[in-house]
């Protein structure tokens, strides 16, 4: 095959969009390390969870975040970019009278926080919310 | 990290059998990171709370783990029923081994 000027190019694109894909966020990819390991790699309903966060957050120092999972035995909240994803993990006892808590976080930069609600059945539910922050949350 | 930490829980006092409650506490807390670090370049070492818990009359309503993205003077607001009257026990696990509680009645009519 004769090496074109085009062909040389085209080549050169596709290698290099290659490599774009391929190279993910280093942080997102702790945050499904994290995931996975609560699941246990187990599928992921929607729907079930509601998660409320703010759309633009001024102070990541203090992001107020609720959510409500009815049916919940479990609920688990990750930012997936921070430099640790795992928030908190809230575990519902005989007497909560509903599967909602509200609390504030910490996050370094715009994100998603994710919530996974682990239901009384053993499968798992999925939320997720983007959160754009204008100022981090991290310091350092 | 012993200094100034005080908690701050809001219980109603009345509520009637079986009613849904909302609890709201906050504890004056550093919660620092371990990420941060100071004016040399030192990390300064982790130190938050990373238990709380909420009980009532010996049963629990809630028990949250925390980790360090949890905001400084970490607050939860959460529901829980009252099926009789007794008292509410709020437990904050240290990461230095502290254990602050606080303790709250409430009256069932």
């Amino acid at each position: 095959m004769e090496m074109t000027r085009r062909k040389l190019l085209a080549f050169g694109s596709g290698t290099f969009a290659l490599a774009t894909l391929s190279s993910l966020p280093a942080f997102a990819t702790l945050t499904d390390d994290a995931i996975a390991e609560l699941t246990g790699g187990a599928d992921m309903g929607e729907g079930a969870i509601t998660l409320t966060a703010p759309e633009i957050a001024e102070n990541g120092n203090t992001v107020p975040i609720a959510f409500d999972a009815p049916g919940a035995a479990e609920v688990t909240l990750f930012a997936d970019g921070n430099p640790v994803p795992n928030v908190a993990t809230f575990k519902f006892g005989p007497l909560s009278a509903s599967r909602s808590a509200s609390t504030r976080i910490r996050l370094a930069t715009t994100q998603n926080v994710v919530a996974i609600a682990k239901m009384e059945d053993g499968s798992f539910q999925m939320a997720k919310a983007n959160v754009k922050v204008t100022i981090g949350g991290c310091g350092g | 990290m012993a200094s100034g930490v005080k908690p701050r829980v809001k219980v109603p006092k009345k509520a009637a059998a079986g009613e849904t409650i909302t609890i709201k506490t906050l504890i004056s807390h550093k919660m620092e990171s371990g990420q941060r670090k100071d004016d040399d370049g030192n990390v300064i070492p982790r130190s938050i709370i990373n238990r709380f818990t909420a009980d009532f009359n010996g049963q629990n309503v809630i028990d949250v783990t925390l980790e360090p993205a949890i905001s400084t003077n970490p607050y939860f607001q959460f529901e829980a029923v009252v099926p009789e009257s007794g008292e509410f026990k709020f437990t904050w696990y240290d990461d230095d081994g502290s254990v602050y509680d606080t303790t709250k009645k409430i009256t069932v009519s």
